[in-house]
Formats: C-alpha cells, sequence, structure tokens
C-alpha cells in the first residue's frame, strides 16, 4: 500500500517543480528556503551514547553527535572506524546494543515497521555502489520511488524523473541500463533517485571514493549545489578529506567508537590535537602510528633465522 | 589429549548451536515471506514475471530430461519384462513410475539446480551490491518485492513442471515402446487408463511436488538473502542450495511415500 496519498503525491510534485526552476533553470542566486514550522528543532539527527558491536568488535562506544536540520555536515574517519555503520544506524537498518538516535525527534530504533518506512520515505540515502537496481534502466530506477510511494500518472512521473535526471545532467542517459554506465553516472544516477521524493536528509556513504578527478568534481558540485538549492540536511561518510571539507559546513571526526573533535573545516585545519592534524593533514606517522603493533623487527628476524 | 578431546567437543557443540540458529532464522525467514505473499494480491505483474523466470525458462531442461528418462524407462522395462511375455505393461510401469516417483522427484532435482541456483545468485548478488538495502532505504520491503514473488513462483511452477515432465516422459516411453519396440499401440495406453488412479497416483503426485516446491524454493531464497555479500559467501550460498535442496527432496520423498502408500 502506498504510504503517499495523491494529494501528497501532487505537492511533491509542486515542490520538486518550484525547486528545480528555482534552482536549475532560473536565476542561481534565487532559492526557496523551506519555512521552519514552529517548535521544530535546529537539530535533525540527535545521537546520544551509542554502543553497537560486532561479534566482539566495539565499533561505537559512548558516541554521541548533533546533526543541524539544514547544511553539509561531514562525518570522517579512517577505514573501519565505522562511518558506513552510523548511517545504517541512522536509517534504522541495523540496531544499537543501547543508546539513542533520533531523526526529526522520532526515535528510529523504537518506531514500528510502518512508522520506519514512512521516516524513510523522508530520507535519500546514496551508497557507495549506487546500489541501482540492475534489471532496471536508468529512468525506472530513478521512477521506482515514485512508483512504489505515489499514485501520479504516467506523464507526471515522466516529467519528474526527467527533471531528477537534468539536475544530475544524465537526462540524455535516461534509457541506458546500470551495467552500461561508468560508476560516477551510477552515482549521479542514485543521487538523482535519492532526490526523487524531496527528501529532508539525504545521507552520502563515500561519494567519492574511487572516482576521477572529472567525475570527483562534478559528484563535489552536485552535492553542494543539490543541498544549498534544496535547502536540506546533507550527511557526508568519507575519508576524503579536501573533497569533503571544502563542501561540509561541519564535520565530526571519529575513531575509536568515538568522536574525537567536532567543529567547522577550519577549525579541523587548524586544529591543535595531534591526531586531527595527522589525519586531515594525511601525515604518515603520528598516533596512528606507521607500524602495526608487533614484536621489535630484530626479535623477528633473529626468531626466523633460528 | 584431554584438551584436544575437549575442543572437538566444544566444536561439535558450537556447529550444533549454529545449525539450530539457522534454521530458527530460516523458520522466521518464512514467516516472514508468506505473509508478504499477500502483496502479492496488489501487484500480480510481479509473480508473473517470476514465473516466467522459474517456470518457463526451466522448461527446456525438464522436457528434454522428461523425454530420455521415459525413453529408458521404456527400454529397461520391455527388457525385464518380455522374458516373463509382460512386455504389454510396459506403458503401466513407465506411467506409475512417473507419476508416483520420478516425475515429482526428478523435476525437483532439475528445479533446485537450475531454478534454485539462480534464485539464490542473483538475491545474493543483490544483497552484495546493497540493491536489498537500498530498497529499505527506498521504504520499499524487499521482502514484498523480491522474496516473495520468486517464492511464490516457485511454489506455483514445481507442479506445473512435474506434470510437464511426467506426461512428456510417457510420450517418450510411448515413442521407444511402440514406434522403435514395435508393441501394441493400443495396450500401452489402455492398460495405464485401468490401473493408474486419480486419487492415490496422480493427486499424490502433485502434492509430493507441491512439497518439493515449497521446500526447495525457500531454501534456495533464504540462501540468496542469508548469505556473507562476497564472492566466496555467495558461491558457498549456491553450492548449499543445490546441496540442501536435493537431500531435503530425497528424504522428504521417502516420508511421503511412506504415508501416502502404506497399506
Amino acid at each position: 500500500m502506498p504510504f503517499v496519498k495523491p494529494v501528497m503525491a501532487g505537492h511533491i510534485f509542486n515542490l520538486t517543480i518550484r525547486r528545480y526552476f528555482a534552482c536549475y533553470n532560473l536565476e542561481k542566486t534565487t532559492t526557496f528556503p523551506i519555512k521552519k514550522a514552529a517548535g521544530l528543532s535546529d537539530i535533525l539527527v540527535k545521537i546520544r551514547d551509542l554502543h553497537f558491536s560486532r561479534g566482539d568488535r566495539k565499533i561505537f562506544d559512548g558516541l554521541s553527535m548533533d546533526i543541524p536540520r539544514q547544511g553539509i555536515t561531514a562525518i570522517m574517519g579512517p577505514s573501519g572506524t565505522g562511518k558506513t555503520t552510523l548511517l545504517k544506524l541512522i536509517g534504522g537498518q541495523l540496531t544499537p546494543d543501547s543508546g539513542t538516535v533520533e531523526v526529526d525527534g522520532l526515535n528510529v530504533h523504537r518506531l514500528p515497521t510502518r512508522k520506519l518506512f514512512e521516516l524513510r520515505q523522508r530520507m535519500g540515502m546514496l551508497f557507495q555502489s549506487g546500489a541501482l537496481l540492475t534489471d532496471l534502466s536508468v529512468f525506472e530506477n530513478v521512477a521506482y520511488p515514485l512508483r512504489e510511494h505515489t499514485k501520479l500518472n504516467e506523464a507526471m512521473i515522466r516529467h519528474l524523473v526527467l527533471l531528477k535526471l537534468n539536475a544530475v545532467g544524465l537526462r540524455g542517459a535516461a534509457q541506458m541500463m546500470p551495467s552500461e554506465m561508468s560508476g560516477g553516472m551510477a552515482r549521479r544516477v542514485a543521487l538523482a533517485r535519492a532526490i526523487a521524493l524531496d527528501p529532508m536528509m539525504i545521507m552520502y556513504d563515500e561519494p567519492f571514493t574511487g572516482q576521477d578527478p572529472i567525475s570527483m568534481g562534478v559528484l563535489v558540485s552536485l552535492i553542494s549545489e543539490l543541498n544549498s538549492a534544496l535547502n536540506i540536511c546533507s550527511i557526508v561518510v568519507s575519508h576524503d578529506v579536501p573533497e569533503t571539507l571544502s563542501i561540509a559546513d561541519q564535520a565530526h571526526i571519529i575513531s575509536a567508537g568515538k568522536v574525537i573533535e567536532s567543529g567547522t573545516p577550519e577549525s579541523l585545519k587548524n586544529s591543535t590535537s595531534q591526531w586531527t592534524h595527522q589525519f586531515v593533514h594525511g601525515d604518515p606517522d603520528g598516533p596512528v602510528p606507521f607500524h602495526y603493533p608487533a614484536a621489535p623487527i630484530m626479535e623477528d628476524l633473529y626468531q626466523t633465522g633460528k | 589429549m584431554i584438551n584436544a578431546l575437549l575442543n572437538k567437543i566444544q566444536h561439535l557443540g558450537a556447529a550444533t548451536i549454529c545449525s539450530f540458529r539457522r534454521l530458527g532464522r530460516a523458520s522466521i525467514f518464512l514467516l516472514e515471506v508468506m505473509l508478504s505473499c499477500v502483496s502479492m494480491l496488489t501487484r500480480p505483474a510481479l509473480l508473473v514475471k517470476q514465473l516466467y523466470s522459474v517456470g518457463v525458462q526451466t522448461l527446456i531442461i525438464i522436457v528434454v530430461a522428461g523425454l530420455f528418462v521415459g525413453m529408458v524407462m521404456a527400454l529397461q522395462s520391455y527388457y525385464a519384462l518380455v522374458d516373463f511375455g509382460a512386455e504389454d505393461s510396459v506403458g503401466v510401469m513407465v506411467a506409475l513410475s512417473l507419476l508416483r516417483e520420478l516425475g515429482p522427484v526428478v523435476t525437483a532435482l532439475l528445479f533446485a539446480g537450475r531454478a534454485g541456483s539462480a534464485l539464490t545468485a542473483e538475491i545474493g548478488l543483490m544483497k552484495a551490491t546493497e540493491q536489498l538495502s537500498g530498497m529499505e532505504m527506498m521504504a520499499v520491503n524487499p521482502m514484498q518485492r523480491i522474496v516473495a514473488p520468486r517464492f511464490l513462483a516457485g511454489f506455483i511452477a514445481m507442479p506445473l513442471l512435474a506434470t510437464i515432465f511426467s506426461a512428456v516422459g510417457i510420450i517418450g516411453a510411448y515413442l521407444v515402446a511402440v514406434q522403435m519396440l514395435g508393441l501394441d499401440s493400443g495396450s500401452f495406453w489402455s492398460q495405464p487408463q485401468n490401473k493408474v488412479d486419480l486419487y492415490l497416483d496422480l493427486y499424490n503426485g502433485i502434492i509430493k511436488s507441491l512439497v518439493f516446491g515449497f521446500v526447495a524454493t525457500w531454501i534456495a531464497v533464504f540462501e540468496g538473502y542469508d548469505c556473507i555479500p562476497t564472492s566466496e559467501g555467495l558461491g558457498q550460498a549456491t553450492t548449499r542450495t543445490v546441496v540442501h535442496s536435493s537431500l531435503a527432496i530425497l528424504f522428504l520423498d521417502f516420508i511421503l511415500t511412506a504415508l501416502m502408500f502404506a497399506k
């Protein structure tokens, strides 16, 4: 059963048209900011004392974080620190051992399935692989959430899909299959699909990984422009420091299951913390040692010689 | 020595617990799938698409295998019966063997090898490429859109395929017995008409194939959904589908035969 009623579907269409023409066709400077309803908090995602483990391995150990309703928030950290896991916890795909994750005032892990799915309609997520449905064309992939959750007629769906694809520069690739596209193009299509229902937030999981400089540049500017055009919350998980910090309004660096530093990109670049300095500037040695813990080399060599 | 023995017992215990956990997960999964099948009422197109993929595309292997099995059955029956002057019973022997046993069992084994492994690989690959996660994040339940149509299609397709297998097998036997070996066409067809019982033979064969279809498709979709999303995990899951389905089919065949044909 579609969750979005026909009236709501019409609202989505109007909103998209208004935003699209405001942001992509008319004056670039003209935007229509979404007015904050009375009593609505500035914080969209509130994470408190989050604990999560995989087997014996602790991923999060009392992590707390606030993500504002508007702007780009970067979550950075070395590989394996649980950045993608954090997005899955925010999206309700994983359940924490303890702690709370609230999105728009709703405790994600206490919601019944139907309410959780309703909440997810207001979230968009861009997966690292794009996660496009391989048996559907680009057009059908972008149309998929609209067909599932609205009762829009075919002509309206076509208009919406073409507008979304045009926003990511791939209107001309509408009839291509995902297998015919490069990784960068697949991510742009996935981005068009993520904004299909005009979500209040978009989560980006490692959007720049494995991209050539041109594709990376395209994705960086797309994320930035879409965020300012749509006036939404963008959460970018990445370890590509320069690209991410260039568009982020604020950033959190996580390591060892906790947030070790938060602030604006400038404040993180000038941080006095040795750890943050090593991560942001990519120093090969520092608090995170170059060598994986091991016995002294002479001891190892001597034993091998024996 | 004692430590090694204790370790082995510990491993055995861990493996047993792991197996029961998996069985529990598979049972809960089955319950979810069956509840999700209700959604097919509003989306019949999904079911039709899967019926084509699971049923129609398996048809070739079923028809070819059925034809040869029937032909071989006719030859073997003829060589065994001709010494006793009972070669006219080839038709009824082949018909009963196919309808009661070979039709449902061989079809199920072929189905597990062709369609079951394909279902596991498809769902497993969707998991590995985050397509299932992507659907969840689009507020679309993959159980309803991906798993349920495939499960229902397998359940519906199996008895149809088994019936086609038996029918083609009997035609194959006719070609060998009547056209090649020169048996009388009238006795080839009339004996099965007298001896094959609608309830005891035909219906029981269909019930068997329904059970096999249920189990083989359940194993296939569960293995795909539960697989470790790596190339190695996917390979293991596909192998498990074929092995577990085949063993389950043969075991259930014994149980069902004992229940159905007990005197």
